[in-house]
């Protein structure tokens, strides 16, 4: 069973680069909410995102196409990020087990975790991250976090790859 | 890279620094620019509705400066700081954040001075009152605690006295009634005491002073901790209520463990100005990667002078709590065991004249009012720093007649001892 207090840097690294696709339940399309803006982030990062909320179907969040359920996605998707309360997790396990193609990875978001249901989704083989944010995450492993004076802990002598423009940075393998 | 935990020395030269991106330089640049052109619109958007990390203005984030704020986080073991220009615009913007008009904190007697004048007098026009603890003990603290408390305030090491203060007592006493309990760690530097690891909740430097060593830059620095929360009630309304000017966003929901950090910056930092220039964030940096060493032979030196000067006949007292028997000798063993700094004060026979013949006489200690400079420096507060005072002021201050303070630089011990020699024979 995989340990939940911590994620080794690497272990956190390889799952953002190799999913490619990110559904997130519980995205909101309000601006100033942090599910808003970890969806834009992760769009403007180059992910597929496809926002799961049942009050907004049918319209965009972040430019991207809105589900009302797991159920109603048109394709299978590389991992799940739940901004919801813990006391959904089981809900969703169902839901996600349901899915005719599983997802590789169960992402839970800052303040979200249930180690029982975690072990419920490794047994099935899905990979599982609770308590982070991926879009901390993914700016803390890129680099771009210490603009914000963000203590990334961990250091490196390499350099920051650079996207397009000069304030962006991708992930390094 | 592996999951070791860096060491301290290492955390001094690599935190926060890696290659330019753009250049491959290695060192990082000072990129002494007040603006930064946007990748396009919507790029501008995110950034100015804080939904992206990257620079706007250098007088709210700048990247040499970044790289300091993540240097001092590391090193405190916080979760993320924000450098400005000074160290009492450190102490404006946490006031700032933590208190409303009619609001009070709590703060030691034993404080640098100027940090008695700003919470004193300055912090009155902002509506905002300082209760002094009568002593140093957190009894003494958990007295002044009223409904109006929004914060406990400590220097980890007292200046001029050197006095350690019990951090994890106080840090109980805030915990207790849920006020976070804010450190001035500039005399300790993280080197000698991490005041996050003692229970603080918010640290802030001069960076002026020991972490960039040289006395060529002025800086200062708030240290989130991370360990406050922000959420648990209505009494933090900067943190926990919408933000008009983001949109109605809330920062403690938003940020989480870092809120306070982001809080000072886009709204403190922002509003009132003081921004560090980058190339004095560069220079700090370039002091602290050797900060450990610094401060190692500070101690060494300040330990063999506060000796000499314990034995010398003209020499009534000497204040150092690394001195076995000082009164803060335990309290120094427990929370600084690598060495007790570089500032003491002692007191010199014959008063007032002698003090200031003393300050006169001395040829490569240099009189002038700051500590944490390579070379050494001295000062005779009564005729000084703390010269409007009156006599029993002077004395609560620790600043009576005959004190003299140092700030034991890290020349060769022996020629500093040959100096205050010949000065003291001389008077």
């Amino acid at each position: 069973m995989q340990e939940h207090d911590f994620y080794p840097d690497q272990h956190v690294r390889s799952i953002l680069s190799s999913v490619k696709s990110i559904a997130i339940i519980g995205a909101s399309a309000n601006e100033v909410r942090p599910s808003f803006f970890v969806a834009k982030y992760l769009v403007a990062k180059g992910y597929r995102i496809f926002p799961i909320n049942p009050g907004r179907a049918g319209t965009e969040i972040a430019g991207a196409m809105t589900y009302a359920s797991l159920a109603d996605l048109p394709e299978p998707v590389d991992m799940v990020d739940v901004f919801r309360h813990a006391d959904a997790l089981p809900s969703i396990v169902m839901e996600i087990m349901a899915m005719p193609k599983l997802p590789s990875v169960v992402w839970a978001q800052l303040g979200i975790r249930d180690d029982a249901v975690a072990a419920s989704l490794e047994m099935a083989g899905i990979e599982v991250i609770q308590n982070r944010c991926p879009k901390i995450e993914y700016a803390r492993l890129s680099g771009e976090i210490g603009w914000a004076g963000f203590n990334r802990r961990t250091i490196s002598s390499r350099k920051p790859k650079l996207q397009r423009g000069f304030q962006h940075y991708l992930l390094s393998e | 890279m592996s999951n070791r935990e860096p060491g301290f020395d290492t955390l001094a030269i690599h935190a926060g620094a890696q290659p330019d991106p753009a250049t491959g330089a290695r060192i990082t640049p000072i990129y002494q620019t007040a603006s930064f052109v946007f990748d396009d619109v919507d790029h501008a958007a995110s950034l100015f509705g804080l939904q992206a990390f990257g620079n706007i203005y250098t007088r709210i984030t700048n990247p040499t400066t970044a790289v300091l704020e993540e240097r001092v986080a590391a090193l405190e073991g916080g979760t993320a700081a924000l450098a400005v220009a000074s160290g009492h615009a450190a102490q404006l913007l946490v006031m700032h954040a933590l208190m409303q008009p009619g609001d009070e904190f709590i703060a030691s007697r034993k404080l640098y001075g100027g940090s008695i004048n700003q919470f004193g007098q300055s912090f009155k026009s902002f509506d905002w009152h300082v209760r002094w603890a009568d002593d140093i003990t957190p009894a003494a603290f958990e007295a002044q605690i009223t409904s109006k408390t929004k914060a406990i305030f400590i220097e980890s090491l007292a200046n001029p006295g050197g006095v350690v203060m019990d951090i994890n007592g106080i840090a109980e006493v805030a915990r207790k009634h849920h006020i976070p309990l804010i450190v001035d760690n500039t005399m300790a530097t993280p080197y000698l005491c991490r005041p996050i690891e003692h229970g603080a909740d918010i640290v802030v430097q001069s960076l002026t002073k020991f972490m960039g060593g040289h006395g060529n830059s002025m800086g200062g620095v708030i240290v989130d901790g991370g360990t406050f929360d922000w959420s648990k009630d209505d009494r933090y309304p900067i943190l926990t209520e919408p933000r008009p000017e983001y949109n109605d966003m809330v920062l403690a929901e938003t940020f989480g463990n870092f809120a306070f950090a982001i809080a000072c910056r886009v709204l403190g930092l922002r509003d009132l100005g003081p921004a560090i220039s980058p190339f004095n964030a560069f220079q700090i940096l370039t002091g602290i990667e050797t900060l450990p060493l610094r401060m190692q032979r500070h101690s060494e030196n300040a330990f063999k002078v506060a000796k000499f000067l314990q034995g010398h006949d003209k020499v009534a007292w000497v204040s150092y709590a690394g001195l076995e028997g000082d009164e803060h000798h335990e309290m120094q063993k427990r929370y600084m065991p690598n060495g007790a700094g570089a500032v003491f004060t002692f007191g010199v026979k014959g008063g007032y004249q002698s003090g200031i013949d003393l300050v006169s006489n001395v040829e490569i200690f240099s009189h002038l009012a700051n500590i944490g400079d390579t070379r050494s420096l001295i000062i005779h507060p009564a005729s000084t720093t703390h010269r409007q005072l009156d006599d029993t002021q002077k004395a609560a201050a620790g600043a009576g007649a005959d004190v003299i303070r140092l700030s034991v630089g890290i020349e060769n011990a022996e020629d500093l001892i040959a100096d205050l020699e010949q000065a003291l024979k001389n008077i």
